[in-house]
């Protein structure tokens, strides 16, 4: 394997409009890759429809830029034919989580080893600011001028619902926290949803802005990483500990709290349900957690379907077409 | 022992083998077909079974039947009505006794018409054959079940297990009556449960018992009949249904093209027996994925096309409509795929079992945007093999989604499959991206045919990005100019109608007929009988068939002009007539539509087309 550098990831000018947080994003995604390592001609990067959707438009990859809402499909046959394939999908809250919703959760629930970048920016930025499955209750859109009447999707329990083994969150201006996530994505045998928070400077702008910028992301973000105790804050003088049934926020040092009752973060935990509690806090009695919250092993589905095909070949009798035809029953005629 | 019983020599019998779902009559029905086949005959058989899972058992909808129709000369189709009508209990005979010829035998299992099994079957007195007229001298009465009983009474098996060996009692008795060696059936079931030798020789025994009842007792029947065998064409033989041959013919393109074979599908009557068949044959290197609906079926199959697979989507009814979206993407794409589509009945859910030509105009324009896709139909159960691979071929090699047509008639039928050789099969060249383009080539470059060139993900130096929004031309990114929209369009259609096809071949009285019969895809055998009984009759007519629908054989227009009369002949409402309209000037044809979800009937097409030969 060469060495590479983001430029050998790169292709053309990006069109999104100026301040999205797509650019932000491309820049981590060229840099992860090269560090990651694995060639260009070898990676296939595979979107629906949305303005994050033009990604593979700015990849020296492989790619394509496909129809709304099936990217999880089409990259399942892509993974599954060409297992060699390092696989990356890229789509939009509306493209993953509503059009494409069904192929999210069962490509979760089968496992195949592809890494999903879901850009959420809880609006429909390509048509023009209609509200999205993940926009908020009462949230006031072209569609919706009266505020919405539905309660969100919050992709992590979509991911979670669906046997998800691996779920990541960063936000689209932090480089160096994309870069993390999506090095352990690929790292991650199986899908592996990364969720970057990213702001639409045009249709819902401040969505994510209490974690945009790196001072508030210091007062209002905890960075998990597996091992290590939950602290956070400016000072890291606050951390999470377990309460009953749910999570609480404590600071160090008053109340006789001292870092040993500091929960520590086990992304690998079979069991989900306090990953899960991480990945929906939010504020303003909780830190938005960004990282690798989980991140358990499990067979993949593109490993097991070629492990059976190899199996199957060395029971049955047959590995030609011609061969196939004997074993039926036949009769001659003379 | 009587000496007196003859031995007529036939050319062609029918057999409807009908009782409960679960009581093997497609077994006995296959069983009977391989041994006529063995003896040179030529079969084609039809299964016809309910929709329900398992209705009640001896319920009137819970019937199921095989026909098999075995002939000395070709025989096109599993028959209209039927000449031996096996019934296996009450339900049975009430509901398939209208498909048994005036003058059929009937063989009933007297065991199975008792009270209780009467009174499923809805019969209002304890005398069937009167209430349904049916003449006592047609019909063979054996105590079926309890002479199985008898002859396997010393197995020890459970009566459970004797009585599903009831079938091939009824087998017995058949073949005794069409002069059968039921050593062939022997020699069968010998393979078939090689694994369980006591289960053969059950099931052997039970053959040899229904064999000797007809034999000894001579039944009601005054004649014994042998089935001649002429034109046979030598070789090694199987028997297999459309869906099998189209699954097999895939495999065989797959390994013909050097590729791996793909399906994504998604469960769907009558297409299901495709993945099903696909599925096993992972010793072949075949992938199938369940997918978790229609759309991600045909989409992933686009996924797999891109990463350089043969990939195949498989359907059915409803399914199509969800597959358009991803076929068109393979459209725009260029990629190589193709979507078997086993017509039923429709709209809707429709009627999932049984077989229609509905989907014709869908699938030719049933797309957003101008999406041109070439359409084959497979004309019957043993084409399907060829059809699946000129399908598979035509897509790899013009880079281009191909529909391939079945109908459920097709593909559950069966025919006499002779053994093909891949090494007289022609061979299948995608258009790689050749070496020498390598730094120059960009993704929409045509070759000579006007195909956009393959290169497939892991090879360097080809990165490239496809996608459902209209590229440029030369550089193959985004592109809204309308000259550009325009000039693709234009390529893309001008791509599938340059695909070459064989000619429309015309038989019968091809120089000086009164009426040209047309017809597409699986009522070929009906068109066919249709015309030769007409001819018979001293009528001049043709039957032209089509298998090719888009692009259209070059000379379908001088075909269809050459005649006074052409009638079109389909199972919808004249899609095919609609699209020859619109393609061939001035062409106005007769038509002959019939969308009851039955196979068409020859007796009701040759009256139809009398009627039009005479005005």
């Amino acid at each position: 394997m060469a060495e590479h550098t983001a430029q050998d990831y790169k292709k053309g000018q990006p069109r999104w409009c100026p301040g999205c947080g797509d650019h932000f994003f491309l820049g981590a995604f060229h840099k992860a890759l090269a560090e990651i390592g694995v060639e260009p001609h070898d990676t296939a990067v595979i979107s629906g429809i949305g303005c994050s959707s033009r990604l593979p438009h700015y990849m020296a990859t492989y790619g394509m830029n496909t129809i709304h809402g099936r990217a999880a499909a089409i990259a399942t046959g892509c993974k599954v034919a060409n297992p060699h394939l390092s696989v990356w999908q890229i789509s939009g809250d509306g493209d993953g989580l509503a059009i494409g919703g069904n192929h999210f959760i069962h490509a979760n629930r089968r496992n195949i080893d592809i890494n999903i970048v879901l850009l959420n920016n809880r609006i429909y930025g390509l048509t023009k600011g209609q509200y999205s499955p993940t926009s908020p209750r009462g949230f006031v859109s072209k569609s919706s001028p009266y505020g919405t009447v539905e309660d969100p999707f919050r992709p992590a329990e979509l991911c979670f619902g669906a046997r998800g083994r691996f779920f990541a969150r960063a936000v689209a201006t932090d480089a160096q926290g994309c870069i993390d996530i999506l090095k352990a994505a690929h790292a991650h045998k199986g899908t592996a949803v990364c969720e970057i928070l990213q702001n639409c400077v045009i249709f819902n702008n401040g969505t994510h802005d209490s974690v945009y910028s790196k001072p508030e992301r210091a007062k209002h973000a905890i960075y998990v990483e597996h091992g290590k105790p939950l602290v956070f804050g400016e000072n890291n003088e606050f951390g999470l500990v377990q309460e009953g049934f749910g999570l609480k926020v404590v600071k160090i040092g008053e109340n006789g709290i001292t870092e040993k009752d500091i929960l520590v973060h086990d992304a690998h935990c079979q069991d989900n349900t306090l990953q899960l509690k991480l990945a929906l806090m939010e504020g303003p009695d909780f830190p938005i957690a960004l990282g690798v919250i989980r991140d358990v092993e499990a067979p993949t589905y593109d490993e097991a379907v070629a492990e059976q095909i190899d199996q199957i070949a060395h029971k049955k009798p047959y590995h030609n077409f011609a061969e196939l035809l004997e074993t039926n029953d036949t009769w001659e005629i003379k | 022992m009587k000496e007196d019983v003859s031995v007529k020599h036939i050319d062609d019998v029918v057999v409807l083998f009908s009782g409960d779902s679960g009581d093997g009559m497609q077994l006995a029905g296959n069983i009977f077909s391989t041994v006529s086949a063995t003896l040179g005959n030529s079969i084609s058989t039809f299964p016809n079974y309910p929709a329900d899972i398992r209705a009640p058992q001896g319920s009137l909808t819970g019937v199921s039947g095989f026909k098999v129709h075995v002939s000395a000369d070709q025989s096109y189709t599993p028959g209209d009505q039927c000449d031996v009508l096996v019934a296996m209990n009450a339900a049975a005979l009430k509901t398939q006794y209208k498909q048994a010829k005036p003058n059929a035998t009937i063989i009933i299992d007297a065991d199975a018409f008792q009270a209780k099994d009467l009174e499923k079957a809805e019969f209002k007195t304890d005398d069937p054959l009167g209430e349904m007229g049916i003449d006592h001298d047609r019909v063979i009465i054996c105590h079926m079940t309890q002479m199985v009983k008898d002859c396997l009474a010393d197995t020890g098996m459970d009566v459970k297990s004797m009585l599903k060996c009831r079938n091939m009692f009824a087998l017995g008795l058949v073949c005794w009556l069409y002069s059968r060696d039921i050593q062939i059936a022997f020699n069968f079931l010998h393979e078939k449960f090689a694994k369980k030798p006591e289960i053969a020789e059950a099931n052997i025994r039970v053959i040899q018992a229904g064999y000797d009842f007809g034999h000894n007792t001579h039944s009601s029947a005054a004649n014994v009949y042998y089935i001649d065998a002429h034109n046979k064409q030598s070789g090694r033989y199987m028997d297999i249904t459309g869906n099998k041959a189209t699954a097999y013919g895939f495999i065989a393109a797959a390994e013909k093209a050097g590729l791996k074979l793909y399906l994504g599908s998604y469960p769907i009557t009558p297409a299901t027996d495709v993945l099903h068949e696909l599925a096993k044959h992972k010793s072949l290197g075949v992938t199938t994925v369940q997918c978790e609906d229609e759309i991600a079926g045909c989409a992933s199959s686009v996924g797999a096309a891109f990463a350089g697979a043969l990939a195949v989507t498989s359907t059915s009814g409803p399914g199509i409509c969800l597959k358009s979206e991803a076929m068109n993407l393979a459209v725009i794409m260029e990629l190589p795929l193709v979507v078997l589509d086993v017509q039923r009945g429709g709209p809707a859910t429709g009627l999932p079992t049984k077989s229609e030509q509905t989907d014709l105009l869908q699938v030719l324009f049933g797309r957003n945007g101008e999406s041109p896709m070439p359409v084959l139909a497979a004309t019957s159960p043993t084409d399907c093999f060829d059809a699946a691979y000129e399908a598979s071929k035509m897509a790899l090699e013009h880079m281009t989604p191909v529909v391939l047509l079945t109908d459920a008639f097709v593909a559950n039928g069966s025919g006499a499959f002779r053994l093909p050789d891949l090494n007289e099969y022609p061979a299948i060249r995608p258009p790689y991206v050749p070496e020498e383009l390598r730094g120059t080539w960009t993704p929409y470059q045509r070759n000579a045919e006007g195909s956009r060139y393959w290169a497939i993900p892991g090879r360097e130096g080809f990165t490239h990005i496809l996608g459902g929004l209209e590229k440029d031309n030369l550089t193959g990114a985004i592109s809204t100019d309308p000259e550009n929209h325009d000039l693709m369009t234009r390529l893309r259609q001008q791509k599938v109608d340059k695909i070459p096809v064989p000619d429309l071949h015309v038989a019968g009285d091809v120089n000086d007929a009164d009426l040209l019969i047309v017809g597409f895809g699986g009522t070929f055998g009906h068109l066919r009988e249709a015309m030769q009984t007409l001819r018979q009759q001293g009528y001049k007519v043709a039957h032209a068939h089509f298998k090719y629908i888009n692009p259209l054989p070059k000379n379908t227009a001088e075909v269809l002009k050459k005649y006074p009369k052409v009638v079109v002949a389909e199972q919808n409402m004249g899609q095919l007539a609609a699209f020859l309209r619109m393609k061939v000037d001035g062409f106005v044809p007769q038509q002959f539509n019939q969308v009851k979800g039955q196979p068409f009937v020859v007796n009701e097409l040759v009256t139809a087309f009398q009627n039009l030969l005479n005005a």
